[in-house]
């Protein structure tokens, strides 16, 4: 009977130093008990699918079509463009420039902006630690006096060696960024008439 | 004839009994312990086309789990980023590094970067981000804390178990959605606070989560 008890032991023992503990680091996939239960026959998005030429499920859009809700048939809110094709100077009619838009204006500047362009959009962000000279200063004349149709275009489309962001920045959203950077741009160029009179005394 | 089984014999049958209920013991422990996703998924940290640090670009360089995973607020998948949101930055930064060689030839061909999926729902559950996200559940409490992975690496079951726990008593992991991506952030008043704060967004935003089948199931 002893032995067959040492048997036993010997046969945890020597499952556990086969399966090891929880948690330890293994490059090899997860078990699947069920695996056609697990992974069924189906598209998933960004999957791999071996119908299709270039191995994804994800389809390309046809050319010439438009996908639902998506058509952009506004030229100020889509592309920042007057009726003559001419950059826009305001915002777009629809939108309500308030505290809450310039609240979400900031959230998404800080996200795709701020990287580059420093949360202060002084040209100063992280990536200028890594051996990139180049984001643009927001604060200078040159991008001052751009109209909000030529930022939102520059979003949008990218510009130099800014790479587009429209696939990340929906359209309204890139028109809140650039109410925010409107204000950054306003922060940042203050003046001492800027001050309420009834203030001014403590500034000095 | 008296003699056909020794003495012993008479003890045979506790003795097979006392053995069984010891063995299966410790298989139902094993099967406890390993056959479970805290066992299976859990550490699971495939080797990726692109060696990319989380713990670098999140954790050190403060980039926002939105800037490449942008579509986690609008819809159910979390996008694992384009080659064109890589070259973003790495068109100039690090632009001609070896390791980043997959990454342009896939901006340039067109062709899909193959990362190695490493938290995969099963296909009969139907996992949301957006509302997750959107409601206050912290990337952090399914994914641990990416900010700090050199390799990503599996951290949390993701089991049904781990689901409900927390569908049944969200309190718990709900924070500011504003505070989403900040993986480090704790409440400032500790549990008591946490959970001050949760049953009042519970409260606030009607939060109600699914603990029927089809909540998850279809």
């Amino acid at each position: 009977m002893r032995y067959v008890y040492l048997v036993l032991f010997f046969v945890a023992v020597l499952a556990v130093g086969a399966l090891g503990f929880r948690g330890s680091i293994s490059t090899r996939p997860p078990l699947e008990v069920f695996p056609d239960m697990d992974r069924q026959s189906k598209y998933l998005p960004q999957a791999a699918s071996s119908f299709f030429a270039d191995g994804r499920t994800d389809r390309p859009i046809p050319a010439g079509t438009v996908a639902r809700g998506n058509l952009r048939s506004d030229a100020h809110l889509n592309f920042g463009r007057g009726p003559e094709g001419e950059f826009a100077p305001g915002f777009p009619d629809g939108l309500t420039i308030d505290r809450q838009f310039f609240d979400r204006g900031r959230e998404r500047y800080e996200i795709y902006c701020a990287p580059c362009h420093g949360k202060l959009a002084n040209g100063r962000g992280i990536v200028t630690q890594y051996g990139w000279g180049g984001p643009a200063n927001m604060h200078q004349d040159l991008i001052r006096d751009q109209s909000n149709g030529e930022l939102f275009n520059t979003i949008t489309n990218g510009k130099n060696t800014m790479f587009p962001l429209s696939d990340k920045i929906g359209a309204e959203d890139r028109w809140a960024v650039i109410a925010y950077v409107r204000a950054l741009q306003r922060s940042q160029n203050g003046r001492m008439q800027d001050v309420p009179a009834s203030h001014q005394g403590e500034l000095n | 004839m008296s003699h056909l089984f020794p003495k012993l014999a008479n003890r045979l049958p506790l003795q097979i009994i006392i053995f069984l209920v010891v063995a299966g013991g410790i298989v139902t422990a094993a099967v406890n312990y390993y056959a479970t996703p805290k066992y299976t998924r859990v550490g699971y940290a495939p080797i990726q086309p692109v060696p990319f640090s989380h713990a670098l670009h999140n954790g050190d360089l403060g980039i926002d789990c939105r800037f490449c995973h942008s579509t986690v607020e609008k819809a159910g998948h979390a996008a694992v980023p384009t080659s064109q949101t890589c070259m973003n930055c790495h068109s100039q930064v690090k632009n001609q590094s070896a390791l980043l060689a997959p990454i342009r030839a896939s901006y340039e061909s067109g062709d899909s970067v193959e990362w190695v999926r490493v938290h995969q729902a099963p296909d009969y559950v139907y996992f949301d981000h957006a509302v997750h996200v959107n409601r206050g559940v912290s990337c952090v409490e399914c994914h641990g804390q990416v900010n700090e992975m050199e390799v990503v690496t599996h951290s949390k079951p993701l089991s049904m178990g781990f689901c409900l726990d927390c569908h049944r008593d969200p309190a718990p992991s709900l924070r500011d959605p504003k505070l989403v991506t900040q993986l480090d952030w704790e409440h400032p008043e500790g549990k008591a606070g946490q959970r001050a704060d949760g049953e009042k967004f519970i409260h606030d935003w009607n939060i109600n989560p699914p603990q029927s089948c089809t909540g998850c199931h279809r």
